[in-house]
C-alpha cells in the first residue's frame, strides 16, 4: 500500500447532538446509503465524495458519549474502528460543550488514529459568548481542528483538505498501531501500572498487530469487558496478564482510595478542563443560554403537559388526518398501475381467472395497500425529523418518562404509541419504526411488542359494526372503552413482558443530554423523511411480496367443492341465456352467438368503462373512443350505443355484467370459507367457543391477519343468508344472531379479542425489521393470539357464569384492567434491584 | 428527633438559600443529588452506581469535584434536569440518589 492512497475511508465519530449528521450531509451530499452493521439493528450510514486525489468513503458511526463497551452503539462504533481501521477519523464536536467533546476526542486519540476535529456550531458557541482559539487547540492536541457550521455548509473545503492530510499518514494493515500525535494523556499516578501492563501486552505479536497497546492497557485497567475478550482472544498468557491487571488495580485502589477507572476519567476530565481554560475566551459573563429561556416556558412544571398535548395533536392532525386525505390523490396512480398490470395479464375468465392473473393481481393489491400509506409516512417522518432536529423530542421524553418508567418503558416510547394510534387511530408500522431512537434495549423491545395493541385505523370498521348492532344505546361508552382499554392493556403487557421474558435485556439509565434548540434545516428534514420512507418501501415491499404468496395460497386453496362451482356456473348460464333471449331480435344477436364473444364483450365493456372514467378531459375521452373503435370495430357500436337496438343490448349487458360480478364476489369469498384458513377456523371452534366465537368469526379473524380491512368483508360473506333480500350486514348479523344466540356478550368478547389481536402482516414484518429476529416476529403473532384468546375466554366464560350482560361485563372488565394496571405500576422493576447481566460485573464502590 | 430531621430535609429540597448556610453544611456534610433544591449548586463527591450507569454518568461529566446545578424537575416530579458545566443533562431520581454531593 502506497503512502498516498487515492481512495480512502473516513470514520465519522462524535457524541450525540454534536451535529454529526449535518456534517455527514455536508461532506457527502446526496451520495448516501444505509445498511446495517452485521448482526445488530444499528444503522450503518455510509456515503462518499470525490476530491482532487480520489474517492473518499465516509462511514457515519453511531453517536455515543464515549467509547467504552457498555452500550450497543459504543461497541459497534469501537468494533468498527478496530476492525475496519479507517484511514482517518473525523471527530465532530459541539463547540459550545467543548469540555465534554474533548473527553471523547481523547479516547479516539488513545486508539492511535489520525484524527481531524470538526469544531461544529462555532456560531452558536460564539453567540453564547465562547470564542475558541482553534489554532491553539490544534497545536495542543497535535491534530487539525477545523471550525465548521454544518447547517450552513461552512468549513466543508477545509475539512476535506484536512482529512486528506491526515489520511496521508498511512499505516500498513498488518503494522502495529503507533501514536500519531503530540498529545498523550498523562495518567500521572497510574502511568507506572500502564507501562507495566504495556510491557506484558507486547509479548503477544497478534495483539500488537490488532490493537493499540497503550489504549488496551488503559482499557484493561478500566475493567472493560470487551478489552478483556480481545486479550483472551489474542494473548497466549491472557489469564496471567488479567491477574496482574487485577492486582495492580487493587493496589491502586488501596493506595489512592479511588478505582483506576474513576481515576482515568478524572485525569481525562482535568486535561479537558485545562485545554478549555487555555483555548476558550469567555466574551460574555455567565449568561443563561437561549434554550434554557425557552425551556422555562415549555418545560414549566404546570404548562409542559399542555404544550405536549398540543404538539401530539398537531402531529396526529397533520400526518394521519391530512395525510389520509392526501392518499385520495395518490390512490388513482396506484389504481392505474393495477389497471396496466391487469391489461397485460391474460383476460379474465367468465367466473374464475387463471392462477397467473389472480395471483399477480393479488400481489399488486398487497403492494398497493402498503404504498398507499407512503404520503402519510412522508409527512409523519418529516414531522418526526423536525421534532428530533429541533430538540423537542428529548423534552417529550423528559416530561413523560415518569409514567412510562412505572411500566418498564421509557420516556421515548411516547412517539411510537402516538403513531400507533393512542387516540383515534393510527398505524403500527410507523409506530414500530419510530422505536429506533429508544436507547434502552429492554424498553425498545417492550415498546415494539405493545405498539400493535393501539387502535389501528383498519380495526375501526369492525368495532363500528359490532357497536352499532349490539351496543347502540351505549355507543359513546363503548368507544371510550375501546380507545382507553388499549393503552391500559398495552401498559399491563409491557409491565408483564419487562418483568418476565425481557427482564434479562439490557436497560439503559435515563441519562440524556438536553440538547440546545436548533432550527431544523429544510434539506436535513426532507432527506431524513425520504430516507426513512424509502427504507420502509424497500424492506416492507420485498418481504410483503414473499409473504403475500403464502397467504394467497392459504386463502385460495383447495378451492370450492365441485357442486358449489357447478351451482355458480349454472346461475351464470341462466344469466347468459336470459341475455340472449333479450337480445335475439336485434341485428347483433349473431355477433354474440358463442360464449367467447359474450365474454369478450363483457371484458371489453369493463375496460372501456374504466378508461372512460379515468379520462379527465374531453380530448382524452375522445381519444379513448377512437382507440376502442380502432381496436374493436365490430363491437364498438355496443360499447357506445347510438341506435335503439344497441341501446337495448347495452342495457341487458349491464345487467349481465352486474350478475357476473356478484357471482364472482360470492365465489371469491366462499373460496375463503373452504380454504385452508377456513378449515383452520372450523378446527379451532372447540377452543374458541369459550370466548364465544363460532367458526365464522374464526375465519373472519384469521383472514384479517393479512389485512385488517378484510374482517368486515369476510363477515359479510359468512352472514350471507338474507343477502338476496338486500338486508344490510347489520340486519343480517342481527337476525342470524337471534337464531344462533349471538348476544352483546359475544360481541364484547369479540371486541376485546380484536383489540388484543396480533399485528397485521405489514406490522409483523416491521417487527422483524426492527428487532432483527424472526423469533420476535413469531412471538408478536403468537403471544397476542393466546393472550387475547385467554382474556376473551375468561371474560366470556365468567360473565356467562355470572349472568352478566355485555355492558356489565365491559364495566367490570374495565375496572379490573385499570386496577391491575395501577397495581402493576407500583411493582418494583426487576432491573432496579439486580443489575442486568449485560452490565459488567459490579465493581466495588 | 427523626421527625425533626425529616422536616429539615424537606425544607432543604424546597428552597435554595439553605444550601448557602455554612451552618447547614457542617450539619449535613453529605447529601445525595436528589436532596439538592431547585436552583442550588453542589459538587460531586462520589458515585455509588455500578457498571453502565456509572460509566454513563462519568461520560456526561458527573466526575468527582464537578459542579452541578439543579435546574428543574419534570411535571410528575421525576426526571431531574441538571446543569453540568456548560450543558444540561436529565437524570432519574433513582440514579441521582446514587450520587453523593456536597453543597457549594
Amino acid at each position: 500500500m502506497s503512502s498516498t492512497k487515492k481512495n480512502i475511508m473516513i470514520g465519522l465519530a462524535g457524541q450525540q447532538n454534536a451535529g454529526k449528521s449535518t456534517i455527514f450531509n455536508m461532506l457527502t451530499g446526496a451520495n448516501q446509503h444505509i445498511a446495517n452493521y452485521p448482526g445488530v439493528t444499528v444503522d450503518k450510514k455510509g456515503g462518499h465524495y470525490r476530491d482532487e486525489t480520489g474517492r473518499v468513503e465516509v462511514v457515519d458511526l453511531p453517536g455515543t458519549y464515549s467509547l467504552t463497551s457498555f452500550s450497543l452503539e459504543e461497541r459497534v462504533a469501537r468494533d468498527f474502528l478496530l476492525r475496519e481501521r479507517p484511514d482517518a477519523v473525523l471527530n465532530v464536536i459541539d463547540a459550545s460543550s467543548l469540555r465534554r467533546g474533548l473527553y471523547f476526542t481523547f479516547q479516539v486519540l488513545e486508539m492511535s488514529f489520525p484524527v481531524v476535529m470538526a469544531l461544529n456550531m462555532v456560531d452558536v458557541a460564539e453567540a453564547q459568548g465562547r470564542k475558541i482559539d482553534h489554532k491553539k487547540l490544534a497545536g495542543l492536541l497535535g491534530i487539525d481542528v477545523v471550525p465548521t457550521v454544518g447547517r450552513k455548509g461552512r468549513g466543508k473545503h477545509e475539512l476535506r483538505q484536512a482529512l486528506r492530510r491526515a489520511a496521508r499518514v498511512q499505516r500498513d494493515e498488518e503494522a502495529p498501531f503507533q501514536d500519531q500525535h503530540g498529545l498523550r494523556i498523562n495518567y500521572e499516578e497510574l502511568e507506572a501500572d500502564i507501562a507495566a501492563i504495556h510491557e506484558r501486552l507486547q509479548e503477544s505479536e497478534d495483539l500488537v498487530k490488532s490493537v493499540p497497546l497503550r489504549w488496551m492497557a488503559v482499557k484493561l485497567l478500566e475493567d472493560d469487558s470487551e478489552a478483556k475478550k480481545l486479550l483472551l482472544r489474542y494473548h497466549a498468557q491472557a489469564e496471567s496478564v488479567l491477574d496482574a491487571v487485577a492486582a495492580a488495580a487493587a493496589m491502586f485502589q488501596k493506595k489512592m482510595d479511588i478505582s483506576p477507572a474513576d481515576y482515568i476519567v478524572t485525569c481525562r476530565d482535568r486535561l479537558a478542563a485545562s485545554l478549555v481554560a487555555q483555548c476558550v475566551e469567555v466574551t460574555k459573563a455567565d449568561t443563561v443560554r437561549f434554550s434554557e429561556k425557552i425551556d422555562r416556558v415549555l418545560l414549566h412544571r404546570a404548562f409542559a403537559p399542555i404544550f405536549l398535548v398540543l404538539t401530539v395533536y398537531l402531529i396526529y392532525e397533520l400526518s394521519i388526518v391530512q395525510g389520509y386525505k392526501l392518499t385520495f390523490l395518490t390512490w388513482p396512480a396506484l389504481a392505474w398501475v393495477r389497471t396496466v398490470v391487469a391489461g397485460v395479464l391474460p383476460d379474465p375468465g367468465l367466473l374464475q381467472d387463471t392462477m397467473l392473473r389472480s395471483m399477480s393481481l393479488w400481489m399488486v393489491d398487497s403492494v398497493n395497500t402498503l404504498l398507499n400509506y407512503v404520503p402519510i409516512f412522508l409527512i409523519l417522518f418529516a414531522l418526526i425529523a423536525i421534532l428530533e432536529d429541533s430538540g423537542y423530542m428529548a423534552r417529550i421524553a423528559f416530561i413523560l418518562d415518569r409514567v412510562f418508567q412505572s411500566f418498564g418503558l421509557h420516556g421515548q416510547s411516547t412517539l411510537p404509541f402516538i403513531l400507533g394510534g393512542v387516540f383515534t387511530g393510527g398505524c403500527a408500522v410507523p409506530g414500530i419504526m419510530a422505536t429506533k431512537g429508544i436507547p434502552d434495549e429492554r424498553s425498545r423491545l417492550a415498546t415494539i411488542l405493545t405498539v400493535p395493541y393501539m387502535n389501528c385505523l383498519a380495526k375501526i370498521p369492525l368495532y363500528t359494526l359490532l357497536v352499532t348492532i349490539y351496543f347502540a344505546a351505549y355507543k359513546s361508552y363503548l368507544m371510550l372503552f375501546i380507545s382507553t382499554i388499549t393503552i391500559i392493556m398495552a401498559m399491563i403487557i409491557a409491565k408483564l413482558l419487562t418483568s418476565t421474558i425481557l427482564r434479562t435485556r439490557e436497560t439503559a439509565p435515563f441519562v440524556m443530554e438536553m440538547p440546545n434548540y436548533h432550527l431544523p434545516t429544510l434539506t436535513g428534514v426532507l432527506r431524513r423523511a425520504i430516507d426513512r420512507t424509502w427504507v420502509y418501501i424497500k424492506k416492507v415491499g420485498t418481504i410483503v411480496v414473499a409473504v403475500a404468496i403464502v397467504v394467497y395460497v392459504l386463502l385460495q386453496f383447495p378451492g370450492l367443492p365441485d357442486e358449489r362451482m357447478a351451482y355458480f356456473e349454472g346461475r351464470m348460464d341462466e344469466a347468459i341465456t336470459a341475455f340472449r333471449e333479450n337480445i335475439q331480435d336485434t341485428p347483433y344477436a349473431d355477433l354474440l352467438a358463442d360464449d367467447q364473444a359474450v365474454l369478450n364483450l363483457l371484458n371489453t365493456a369493463n375496460t372501456y368503462r374504466e378508461a372512460k372514467l379515468s379520462a379527465s378531459t374531453q380530448e382524452a375521452s375522445t381519444a379513448v373512443d377512437d382507440r376502442y373503435e380502432a381496436l374493436h370495430p365490430e363491437i364498438f357500436p355496443l360499447l357506445r350505443p347510438r341506435d335503439a337496438d344497441a341501446r337495448t343490448i347495452s342495457r341487458h349487458l349491464r345487467a349481465l355484467s352486474t350478475e357476473r360480478s356478484n357471482l364472482r364476489t360470492t365465489i371469491r369469498e366462499e373460496t375463503i370459507v373452504y380454504s385452508y384458513f377456513g378449515t383452520v377456523g372450523r378446527a379451532l371452534e372447540p377452543v374458541t367457543q369459550y370466548a364465544g366465537f363460532d367458526w365464522k368469526i374464526n375465519v373472519a379473524l384469521i383472514s384479517s391477519f393479512a389485512a385488517r380491512e378484510s374482517s368486515v368483508a369476510t363477515l359479510g360473506v359468512l352472514f350471507q343468508e338474507g343477502a338476496d333480500e338486500s338486508l344490510s350486514l347489520e340486519e343480517r348479523m342481527e337476525r342470524s344472531g337471534e337464531a344462533t344466540g349471538f348476544t352483546p356478550l359475544h360481541a364484547f368478547a369479540l371486541i376485546l379479542f380484536f383489540a388484543l389481536y396480533p399485528p397485521c402482516l405489514a406490522t409483523t414484518i416491521m417487527v422483524k425489521v426492527q428487532t432483527g429476529s424472526y423469533k420476535w416476529m413469531l412471538f408478536s403473532i403468537i403471544f397476542p393470539t393466546l393472550f387475547g384468546l385467554a382474556v376473551a375466554s375468561g371474560v366470556f366464560t365468567v360473565s356467562t357464569w355470572l349472568g352478566l350482560s355485555g355492558i356489565q361485563a365491559m364495566v367490570g372488565f374495565y375496572l379490573l384492567a385499570l386496577g391491575t394496571a395501577i397495581a402493576l405500576s407500583f411493582l418494583p422493576d426487576p432491573a432496579w434491584k439486580t443489575p442486568a447481566p449485560a452490565i459488567t460485573p459490579a465493581k466495588e464502590v | 428527633m427523626l421527625h425533626r430531621f425529616q422536616k429539615q430535609k424537606g425544607q432543604q429540597t424546597q428552597t435554595c438559600p439553605s444550601c448557602a448556610q455554612t451552618q447547614h453544611e457542617r450539619e449535613f456534610p453529605d447529601q445525595t443529588l436528589t436532596q439538592v433544591g431547585k436552583g442550588c449548586r453542589c459538587r460531586i463527591r462520589r458515585h455509588r452506581a455500578h457498571g453502565a450507569i456509572r460509566q454513563r454518568l462519568l461520560d456526561l461529566g458527573f466526575v468527582p469535584n464537578a459542579e452541578v446545578e439543579m435546574v428543574r424537575c419534570a411535571t410528575l416530579g421525576d426526571p431531574l434536569e441538571l446543569r453540568v458545566g456548560d450543558y444540561y443533562v436529565t437524570l432519574r431520581k433513582r440514579e441521582a440518589d446514587l450520587i453523593d454531593v456536597r453543597c457549594a
